[in-house]
């Protein structure tokens, strides 16, 4: 049934006409530009999970947010439910409307109750107060149906991060359930935007993957764009219009100080980590030329010019083993896709469909390279690594600048309103079809999803 | 005449009668208000408004518009009207050789984030070559690019583009 829906939405939206008009930015769900058939139609999507509120062996206070530890089983559970029902995986119902299963029912649960209300699959599990303040969180995958446990895992958490436990549960359920690599427990550096059209306060801020956690990092008086998190999360790389030039800064987490990635006094733009952490891209103006270099994330070193092209060549991501670079070039005119070696040797086209293709982001399982392309409207497309297999993922006036999730399933993107310029973080899976707006303080654009956390 | 040109002037006007009210100082203290649209007819009388000769008021008023060059989309090459205005600025730089300008190079709303900057700074590094090639020493001149981060005209139509994928002469006072 999903797939002839699915069939009929292409055929729909093949139509130029209606491919054209812009998608009104609050009714997510029907505006997919979904342009073939994809992989992953699988029957895990349908699953009715039941995520009862978690149990605790004693309703303690604790040093979190969420309050005593009984509260905090009931806030485990609703985010656990909302990580899978937000990005259109499952179809979960959460504890708001469940019974509270006791502490004792945790590990053995009442499979015939939950049979009756048609639960196949039930998400269980515990809080309790441990040593120092900290929090253990104890988490059960159950199918109903055959009365059986699927998975479990527990972690004990300091205060600041249960949340992270919840995260980690939803990824469990959802790695188990679907045979994909986990991603909730994760987090997006992003610009946030405020103030008119012509003056926009730009400052950069991170979140959680599901928006919690929310901080600026810096107060707007200079322009911040184009945030990149490091793969450990120590630190953040973006562009400042510091001192007025714009420069590539690297941002330290841990002591809120700053260092520009290269002592030139050319602008350099679009900072990229390598996926081990251990190199940096960025790409710099002489004269009015860009190119890309890549220099030790460490500090110091000579820069490696990668480029030479008279053209502008710019952005530049990894291939997750670290051995190709995926880039932009106007080489030929317009900006096209190209594929290089880690080195710069072995420099070639990629993009040979029509229209424009930029900010290429190579996917962290390897399969796809997410783009922005540009006919008419700005659009985020996928193809594989040798340019293959189009696929357009949303039809909205203009989308740009995609960042995958940790596992490679999901791409963020920011999205820009007509006339009032005003923006806002998105995110679509690889279907298409299910495609929702963050919720984010102010505006936002410039996404960047980290990988999962360890 | 563009919309940054117009509120130049409008900010030079008022300048002026600040300094005006500063030198009188019987004037009341509540002026009546500016009657409307005479900031941008002011524009016509150039230095007549008592900008100071060399100052960057000076240079606006001078050029009357020509401190900016405008492009085609994705474009940066130099085209007749553009090297005329470049001509002007020219001739005011070596007027004044004491004086430095950056020149800030811009796009429209329609390109990505990253290849806009690299643009702009395309766009600045153009109009600074031929300022140079009129005889104006290059270390006089500096260049910084806002990409699209810097719009003029707000609207989201061909001829707010226009007047956005420019290249603004500004000089240091």
């Amino acid at each position: 049934m999903m797939f002839r829906n699915l069939t009929v939405f292409a055929l729909v939206l093949s139509a130029p006409a209606l491919a054209q008009q812009a998608a009104p930015p609050a009714t997510p769900t029907e505006e997919g530009g979904l342009s073939g058939s994809v992989s992953d139609e699988n029957d895990w999507q349908d699953l009715g999970i039941a995520i009862p509120s978690f149990a605790t062996n004693a309703d303690v206070p604790t040093q979190t947010s969420a309050g005593s530890t009984a509260a905090l089983g009931r806030s485990v559970a609703q985010i656990i439910t909302a990580d899978l029902k937000n990005n259109g995986l499952f179809k979960p119902v959460g504890p708001d409307a469940l019974p509270q299963p006791g502490y004792g029912q945790i590990q053995a649960p009442d499979f015939a109750t939950w049979k009756t209300r048609s639960a196949e699959m039930l998400v269980q599990g515990y809080v309790r107060a441990a040593e120092g303040g900290q929090l253990t969180v104890g988490c059960y995958l159950y199918d109903v149906a055959l009365s059986q446990q699927l998975a479990k895992a527990g972690w004990t958490v300091a205060p600041a991060d249960w949340r992270r436990a919840a995260h980690k549960c939803a990824d469990m359920v959802y790695s188990r359930l679907s045979g994909e690599s986990p991603f909730f427990d994760s987090k997006v550096a992003y610009i946030a935007e405020t103030g008119p059209k012509d003056r926009r306060m730009k400052r950069l801020a991170i979140m959680d993957s599901d928006g919690a956690n929310h901080r600026y990092l810096t107060t707007g008086q200079a322009t911040a764009l184009t945030p990149r998190y490091s793969p450990d999360y120590g630190s953040i790389m973006y562009l400042s219009y510091l001192n007025g030039n714009p420069r590539i800064y690297v941002y330290d987490l841990a002591t809120a100080t700053q260092r520009l990635i290269t002592q030139s006094r050319n602008p350099t733009f679009a900072p990229r980590w390598s996926p081990d952490g251990k190199w940096v891209l960025y790409s710099m103006a002489t004269g009015g030329n860009t190119d890309i270099y890549r220099i030790s994330a460490a500090g110091g070193g000579t820069p490696v010019k990668l480029t030479d092209s008279p053209g502008i060549d710019i952005g530049g991501s990894f291939s997750p083993d670290g051995t190709k670079i995926v880039f932009e070039s106007d080489r030929s005119g317009s900006q096209q896709v190209y594929v290089m070696n880690a080195d710069g040797t072995g420099q070639r086209r990629i993009s040979f469909f029509g229209g424009r293709a930029a900010t290429p982001e190579w996917s962290p399982r390897g399969d796809q390279i997410a783009f922005t392309h540009i006919t008419g409207n700005f659009r985020i497309a996928v193809i594989d690594p040798s340019g293959g297999n189009l696929r357009t993922l949303t039809d909205s006036w203009q989308d740009e600048a995609p960042t995958w999730s940790p596992n490679g399933r999901i791409v963020q993107f920011f999205r820009t309103a007509r006339g009032s310029g005003r923006t806002g973080i998105w995110q679509v899976d690889l279907t298409g079809r299910n495609e929702r707006r963050l919720a984010t303080p102010v505006d936002g654009s410039d996404p960047a999803w980290g990988p999962v956390r360890p | 005449m563009s919309a940054n040109f117009r509120l130049k002037s409008l900010t030079l006007a008022l300048l002026a009668s600040a300094a005006l009210s500063a030198c009188a100082s019987k004037a009341p203290k509540q002026l009546p208000p500016d009657p409307g649209g005479a900031a941008s007819t002011d524009t016509s009388q150039g230095n007549l408004q008592g900008a100071v000769p060399g100052s960057q008021a000076d240079f606006v008023v001078t050029l009357m518009g020509q401190d900016a060059i405008y492009f085609d989309t994705d474009r940066y090459n130099i085209d007749s009207a553009d090297m005329a205005a470049l001509a002007a600025q020219a001739q005011w730089l070596q007027k004044y050789p004491a004086k430095n300008a950056t020149i800030e190079g811009h796009c429209d709303e329609r390109g990505t984030r990253d290849y806009n900057l690299a643009l702009g700074e395309r766009r600045a590094n153009a109009a600074k070559n031929y300022l140079v090639s009129q005889g104006v020493d290059a270390a006089r001149l500096a260049t910084v690019s806002y990409g699209k981060e810097r719009p003029l005209a707000l609207g989201s139509d061909e001829s707010s583009w226009a007047k956005n994928r420019r290249a603004v002469t500004v000089t240091i006072d």
